[in-house]
């Protein structure tokens, strides 16, 4: 009896006291890309990853907010994954002041970024001189898709700035569909009117907002009249888009029962899925201008600091195999964003792929989406108060303009 | 005084008592209150996404004085949580005065109305959200069926969206309200209702003047649970509004979570849920002074 016990009892102390040691090249990768298109890009960055020799370990968490908690809270915590996704700009600040990732500068040097990345999207992971982010894709924000049947049974024209466009808007209207397919979500108001602001103001005047944070200019007469365009498209969405999902809104226009959305480039992955072709299904543009400001976001991952050494050689290669040409494009057709790298072939990327890749070899066109340009804390406030403007209709023009100047005029 | 007799005990024998009560006591202590200090620390600094050290007065609670939608999330908690608790424990009575009338299948529909207790906040919020959707629930039914000016629109209009998380939530308590006063009905002296009826009461005010002067107990504790639901209300709106249309179902305890991690703003976080302490114990505290007061009358 004594001999089996102590038996049973060394083995359990053997088994606890074994060190959990790593596979070779084992990643685990926290992202939040769990939609039917995302899951099919993401799945491209695995399946090179484990052909050059890793092993992906995917960590999806749906919701890109509770993916980052989630991430910060294991790097906080001790127990840090390999890689992490972010967005492309001020999200990961604070986790580069404490110390906790990885320098990316030999990537940046082997891979030669100043050459194949926009100025913007190398200066929105750099902190004092230093790489700690790779970016692996640039997604426009400001989109505008539109449903070729529902336009055509309206008769409406494609849409080309912020004046026509409600010329289509009546017309759908008069026809019985849905003019403009909304998610009434926080971000997605946020988002309409980032669209509003770059189309209408400009790319100098989105970029006077959120990063120079000019007072005067918001309260001179060309915002106001981008508040008022916001507050009138208010005036065409249907009763279900309070708390209503982006893919949700992307549904309707698919199923042709709304003539357009207004969403980034993310939204093609659902068009995609549902079999539909850009220009023969559904329409895409960016409104504004001949050459349109063309809000750059996007993902990026940071590799969090690993006490093991062996790790900081998984995370280069995992590093390499994100920005490898083949790669990028094969996730590229996936994903409905644009390789980060400028200088590939895009002629196998679907229309509006193609579009972007055009439009954005003129530099005046690359303007930073306000990931790049504000952190989490003003962007929250702002979006607040878009959302206030947006739901409310008691509060005014000029309320929302002085709420909003007195908030960029904070510290943050 | 025999209670006092009872009372004397040995000394020797209290410390097994107190030592096991102690890691519950440092738990507390570290826990609770070590917790609560750094947050009220942490509210006075500048902390963003993580905490620091760097001292700023009262900066962040003047910002929390105006932001707009804290005093959204204030007023909304409050009108939520007195008409959730009168809702709660008014349908919680009547269900149990309902179940006590020897009714056959009474153990059946005890468990039929306490079951939505059972289910988590998200659960109930999504499936009320999609009830109460204009293009997906009751009203698209109501359409179906043929009327087609019917409206319940409540959940995407801002001034009418916190009675559908009122509603939400009296669905999800009314259930444990309603076991915890079958308890106490059970308790009450079948001579009571002999006696009643002998003066000649009827039976509503049996209950109204009798009987729910005897449950006082009874609605204390369903209260008290309930109270606590109010001032942790979280996952219900998350599930069902997301805060939404705009910010008109904004509620406190949201308002420090979605601060503390996504809007990467600690410090107005921790001030939020300072001002939530400090509201709470206003209330509390003068509630404990009116309990100790009455129970030093009493000996």
């Amino acid at each position: 009896m004594i001999r089996s016990t102590t038996a049973g009892l060394c083995l359990s102390a053997l088994l606890l006291a074994a060190p959990q040691a790593r596979a070779q090249q084992k990643a685990e990768v926290m992202h939040w890309w769990t939609s039917a298109g995302e899951s099919a890009a993401v799945r491209v960055f695995a399946d090179q990853f484990n052909k050059a020799g890793g092993q992906w370990v995917d960590m999806a968490i749906a919701g890109g907010a509770n993916a980052r908690t989630a991430a910060i809270n294991a790097m906080v915590g001790g127990t840090p994954p390999t890689a992490s996704q972010f967005n492309t700009g001020k999200q990961f600040d604070d986790l580069v002041e404490n110390n906790l990732l990885v320098n990316l500068d030999s990537v940046e040097k082997q891979q030669n970024w100043a050459k194949i990345m926009p100025p913007a999207i190398i200066d929105a992971v750099t902190r004092d001189g230093h790489a700690y982010a790779v970016p692996v894709n640039i997604h426009g924000q400001n989109w505008l898709f539109t449903s070729n049947a529902a336009l055509a049974k309206a008769g409406a024209a494609m849409p080309t700035n912020f004046t026509d466009i409600f010329v289509a808007l009546d017309k759908l209207k008069a026809a019985g569909v849905v003019p403009l397919a909304f998610s009434g979500q926080k971000t997605w108001e946020r988002g309409l009117f980032n669209t509003v602001l770059a189309g209408q103001g400009g790319g100098d005047m989105f970029v006077s907002f959120w990063g120079k944070r000019d007072v005067a200019m918001v309260k001179g007469p060309a915002f106001r009249a981008v508040a008022d365009t916001f507050r009138k498209l208010h005036g065409y969405i249907d009763a279900g888009a309070p708390g209503r999902n982006w893919n949700d809104a992307t549904a309707l226009v698919i199923q042709g029962k709304a003539g357009m959305q207004v969403m980034g480039d993310w939204a093609k992955g659902e068009f995609s899925a549902a079999g539909q072709t850009p220009d023969k299904d559904y329409g895409c543009t960016v409104l504004g201008a001949a050459s349109p400001a063309y809000l750059m976001g996007g993902d990026v991952f940071v590799f969090p600091k690993q006490k093991d050494a062996a790790q900081t050689k998984t995370q280069m290669l995992l590093a390499s195999v994100l920005l490898d040409p083949a790669t990028q494009i094969a996730f590229a057709q996936k994903k409905g964003s644009i390789p980060v790298r400028l200088d590939l072939d895009t002629s196998s990327l679907d229309a509006c792929a193609r579009k972007a890749s055009a439009w954005l070899a003129n530099p005046k066109t690359q303007v930073p989406a306000n990931e790049l340009l504000s952190p989490p804390a003003l962007t929250g406030a702002i979006e607040d108060l878009v959302s206030q403007f947006w739901n409310d209709p008691s509060m005014t023009t000029d309320t929302f303009i002085a709420r909003v100047s007195s908030t960029l005029a904070q510290t943050f | 005084m025999p209670m006092a007799g009872i009372r004397k005990q040995r000394i020797g024998s209290r410390i097994p008592a107190q030592l096991a009560l102690l890691p519950a006591v440092l738990v507390a202590l570290v826990v609770y209150v070590g917790a609560t200090t750094w947050t009220v620390w942490i509210s006075m600094t500048s902390s963003r996404m993580l905490p620091n050290s760097v001292f700023v007065g009262l900066r962040q609670y003047e910002s929390l004085a105006e932001n707009d939608r804290w005093s959204a999330s204030v007023s909304n908690i409050v009108l939520f949580g007195v008409l959730f608790l009168a809702a709660a424990l008014i349908v919680g009575f009547v269900l149990a005065v309902l179940i006590d009338q020897q009714v056959r299948a009474e153990s059946l529909l005890r468990s039929v109305f306490l079951y939505p207790f059972s289910m988590s906040f998200i659960v109930t919020g999504l499936a009320w959200r999609w009830l109460l959707d204009p293009t997906l629930g009751i009203e698209k039914l109501l359409h179906d069926i043929g009327f087609a000016g019917a409206h319940f629109d409540w959940m995407v209009r801002p001034e009418r969206v916190i009675y559908t998380l009122v509603l939400a939530a009296v669905w999800h308590a009314s259930g444990l309200v309603m076991a915890i006063m079958l308890a106490g009905l059970r308790g009450v002296d079948p001579e009571i209702w002999k006696a009643a009826k002998i003066d000649g009461l009827p039976v509503w005010r049996t209950y109204i003047s009798v009987i729910m002067p005897m449950l006082t107990g009874s609605f204390a504790t369903a209260g008290v649970l309930l109270a606590t639901s109010v001032v942790r209300l979280y996952d219900l709106v998350v599930a069902m509004s997301n805060g939404g249309p705009g910010i008109s179902s904004e509620v406190p305890a949201k308002f420090v979570m979605d601060h503390l991690f996504e809007r990467g703003n600690v410090g107005m976080a921790t001030a939020a849920a300072t001002s939530m302490l400090v509201t709470v114990a206003a209330v509390i505290a003068p509630w404990l002074y009116w309990q100790n007061h009455r129970k030093g009358a009493a000996t």
